[in-house]
């Protein structure tokens, strides 16, 4: 396959950037996306050129790191994958395809299609934890769990924190990785001490982020590699509405 | 090599083994709550040692730097462990023990083990379960909300915990959401893409580190009272492994060089079920969870180059290879078995696929004995990967596997307080050596690496910041300026060469030698042969390896460069490793040293010990220096799973 490439080039976070036209060759249908772009960068490398930057790791779906808009779509055209679980046979020979990095107010770019996302951390730092000491904790057996509790909780604990749910967004909102978070260990006996502090001081830090407000687009939901519902959303408005009213002791 | 020579003083303690922990832990110094704030640690890596490691000692009072190379400490390779972790709870009254799964990882290591570790780490098992289901770790439940258990990896007992098939990913979730409970207590500074370049030791003490902030390439001095090697494996010297991109042996590396012992480096582990190389576009092999093997059977056609579809092959012209050679475990055989079985098909001529190199993991049956929504219910999401990676539907056509570099079982050597031969460096999880000796058991790397940074590291670090031994210095000392120099001379060359190839084709030259030669199978040629290209294409690297961009910047072919180039010195030692045990066990199979029918021959008269190099220089020959080890409960026997 042979592609046409429009790529975000910006050298820094404060420079400009603008796209730029590659062409690119040799391409398999067997190859990830990344790959792809892998080749793409040993011919930008030799011919004296500096490479596309791009955050990636584990390449199997589940670290978080890779993000890319793909043809103004999150993650590309599959739907419930992530960039580099994307393969080129999802794509045509001759194909033009433009290539941007995640935007955000939150999610100011670092160099080409890097993204900073620790705007995330912070919104966790605030409370996205069961305090629980280290050591101190009763027979695992001790705190029984319905199956049904559990399986709402992994569902929302799937997310893997990539940030395509804001970069889908029109207003850049953190709903759905914040109501993932809240879901989460709200859905758990363990996590009901600290449930209503803990969906108070998140929404907040989201907010003082600068991420925008929930209009219910629910493009996070469809963008969302992992198909997070957006019902976490309602659950965490209903915990941040108790907390907000009766104050914040659970 | 008869004769024992053991300079290394593992300072395990003694007495009934059951008892050895606790008594180990009350002879430890105790640094009283009001003092712990007094001393610095530093912990690189953010994985499951790193990050629980990093929450702990914040909690018990210390002040910790954490260091990662990612963008965030969540996403550290842990977090792609599928299967689950081990913990000898007995919830399913199927006569687990402590001693039983102490038992079975030493007898699963194939007798390379340290005895005590092991039965330590099996006896803080079920306490890593009961604190990770305290934090909220969504683990798999039954209907009357106990936790579900299931047999992994070829155990004769269902011991492993696990959340869907993403338990390395809720473990460390668990961790980080400790770890950042303590950044917002203010005890821990994190400082993520941070890449540890230099180790910075005063009078042979760890004092802290130098690194690379990755986003503008500056160096940072960090100055600790002890360090934490938390970083990982070092399976990417294979080019081509199931570890992230990131994964490295630097920070390891930088610490052999400063006087770290390393311990076993031909100890490494080939995944049975991965998904096989597609072409040479390959950057990475995508890991299938062994669960996959309770209910898949493994075949190749019994003739050799038989290219028919498979379901053109009839029921009496395939092989069932693991079940008619290990007739009582079949295809649950331990993953070093099941690899060089597959390895010894596809070298027959039996393997399948364009490339030849892949077998059959094939579903049918248990499709047609349980129904396709019991298949689905337990792999879903596996079938699913395996569908978007290859194209092809496993619930109608076998799936094809072939075994892939995995886990390093080898590292930097420790004793029993998990510190390194460099006084305040410790080094834990896969970072370091000890635990699962030749052969890791499934489901037991989040059990080790849990152990030693919620358990184990936060007792015994004591054992060096108690000692007196602590070397306090600024970040303004020489030790710091000199490492840092050191730092940047090796980037300044890296740039400075403007050769005419790639960081990435250089180091795919070196996976193929690694792989060919000191892979699944081993000879004394081959090592040797291996030897010589690793040292002409380490000359290679440093005449032809063209890095662009610069060190004031975001610079990802720079990162590679430096890692490749360690990559480049290490693969020698992994190689001279293997060469010196001239014996077969668990993960390392020399050729000549096999038993009639092909199966891995031990040398335990000459070979019980744990090497553990010192660097003497590059493109000098590493010393070896020996552990003697002993077995006083688990007495070495031949493994057969026949």
């Amino acid at each position: 396959m042979k592609l046409t490439l429009q790529i975000w080039r910006q050298p820094s976070a404060e420079a400009d950037g603008n796209f730029e036209i590659y062409t690119v060759g040799g391409v398999s249908e067997d190859m990830s996306f990344l790959e792809m772009i892998d080749q793409l960068n040993r011919q930008i490398v030799l011919d004296g050129g500096e490479p596309v930057a791009f955050d990636h790791d584990c390449r199997e779906g589940i670290c978080g790191m890779c993000s890319m808009v793909i043809n103004g779509e999150v993650h590309g055209p599959i739907k419930g994958t992530t960039t580099c679980q994307l393969h080129m046979r999802s794509f045509k020979d001759g194909a033009k395809i433009v290539i941007e990095p995640f935007r955000a107010k939150a999610f100011p770019v670092v160099k080409d299609l890097v993204v900073d996302r620790s705007s995330f951390d912070a919104i966790i730092t605030a409370g996205g934890f069961i305090t629980s000491r280290t050591g101190s904790a009763p027979d695992g057996n001790a705190i029984l769990v319905p199956k049904e509790d559990a399986d709402q909780a992994m569902d929302a604990a799937a997310c893997i924190g990539c940030g395509g749910c804001v970069a889908a967004c029109p207003n850049a909102a953190a709903m759905l990785f914040t109501a993932a978070k809240v879901t989460h260990l709200g859905s758990l006996p363990q996590g009901q001490p600290e449930r209503r502090a803990r969906a108070l001081s998140m929404v907040q830090e989201m907010d003082s982020q600068g991420f925008g407000n929930c209009t219910n687009e629910r493009e996070c939901e469809a963008a969302c590699p992992k198909e997070i519902s957006v019902m976490t959303i309602a659950q965490m408005n209903r915990d941040y509405l108790r907390a907000s009213v009766a104050g914040d002791d659970a | 090599m008869s004769a024992f020579n053991s300079q290394l003083n593992s300072h395990s303690p003694t007495g009934p083994i059951e008892d050895r922990w606790t008594k180990h832990r009350f002879d430890l110094n105790l640094i009283n709550p009001a003092n712990r704030r007094k001393f610095k640690v530093i912990v690189v890596g953010t994985g499951l040692a790193g990050g629980s490691a990093a929450a702990t000692l914040a909690e018990m009072g210390y002040e910790v730097t954490s260091l990662c190379i990612q963008d965030s400490p969540r996403r550290a390779h842990s977090i792609a462990a599928q299967g689950g972790i081990n913990a000898s709870k007995n919830y399913q009254n199927d006569g687990d023990s402590t001693y039983r799964l102490f038992y079975d990882t030493v007898k699963g290591g194939d007798f390379r083990a340290r005895e005590s570790n092991v039965y330590r780490l099996a006896e803080v098992s079920g306490q890593i379960i009961d604190q990770c289901a305290a934090q909220g770790v969504p683990f798999a439940r039954e209907y009357g909300g106990y936790l579900a258990n299931r047999s992994f990896g070829g155990a004769q007992v269902s011991r492993t915990f696990y959340a869907r098939g993403q338990t390395g990913q809720q473990l460390l979730i668990g961790a980080y959401s400790a770890l950042m409970r303590q950044v917002a207590a203010g005890k821990v500074e994190l400082l993520p893409r941070r890449e540890m370049v230099e180790l910075v030791t005063v009078d042979g003490v760890a004092s802290g580190v130098v690194v690379r902030n990755l986003i503008t390439g500056e160096y940072e001095r960090h100055a600790g009272d002890a360090v934490l090697l938390c970083t990982g494996g070092y399976g990417n010297v294979f080019f081509l492994s199931t570890n992230a991109q990131a994964s490295n042996v630097t920070a390891a590396w930088r610490c052999h060089k400063k006087g770290a012992y390393f311990a076993n480096p031909c100890f490494t582990q080939i995944h049975p079920t991965c998904i096989p190389v597609s072409g040479d576009h390959q950057s990475k092999l995508t890991l299938m969870s062994e669960s996959l093997r309770n209910d898949g059977r493994v075949w190749v056609p019994a003739k050799a180059g038989d290219t028919r579809a498979p379901a053109d092959i009839p029921e009496s012209e395939r092989d069932y290879y693991l079940e008619r050679r290990y007739p009582s475990f079949g295809n649950l055989v331990p993953r070093d078995v099941a690899s060089r079985a597959a390895k010894l098909e596809c070298d027959e001529g039996r393997g399948i696929g364009n490339t030849g190199l892949a077998v059959y993991l094939d579903f049918a049956d248990a499709i047609k004995r349980d129904g396709e929504d019991a298949i689905r219910q337990r792999y879903g999401n596996l079938f699913q990967m395996y569908q978007m990676i290859t194209g092809e539907d496993p619930y109608r056509t076998p799936m094809r596997i072939f075994p892939a570099v995995h886990y390093t079982m080898g590292g930097l050597w420790v004793d029993y307080n998990l510190q390194t031969t460099v006084p305040g460096l410790f080094a834990l999880g896969e970072a370091n050596f000890s635990d699962h000796g030749a052969n890791r058991l499934g489901a037991s790397a989040l059990m080790q690496g849990l152990s030693d940074g919620y358990f184990v590291a936060p007792a015994t670090i004591t054992a060096h910041l108690a000692s007196g031994n602590v070397k306090r210095v600024g970040v303004d000392h020489p030790a710091f300026a000199e490492a840092e120099a050191q730092a940047k001379a090796r980037s300044s060359k890296l740039l400075s060469v403007q050769g005419g190839r790639t960081v990435e084709g250089l180091h795919r030259d070196l996976g193929q030698i690694m792989w060919d030669m000191v892979g699944m199978s081993r000879s004394e040629a081959g090592l040797k042969d291996a030897i010589s290209q690793i040292r002409a294409l380490r000359e290679e690297f440093w005449s032809e390896v063209r890095v662009p961009g610069e060190n004031s910047h975001l610079n990802r072919s720079l990162e590679r460069a430096g890692r490749v180039a360690d990559f480049m010195e290490f693969g020698e030692l992994m190689a001279q490793d293997a060469l010196n045990r001239e014996e077969s066990c668990g993960g390392h199979f020399r050729e000549e040293h096999q038993t009639e029918d092909g199966e891995a021959a031990r040398n335990d008269e000459d070979f019980s010990y744990a090497a553990a190099w010192e660097h003497q220089g590059v493109d000098k020959e590493a010393s070896l220096n020996k552990e003697d080890l002993t077995f006083e409960y688990v007495k070495p026997s031949t493994r057969s799973y026949k």
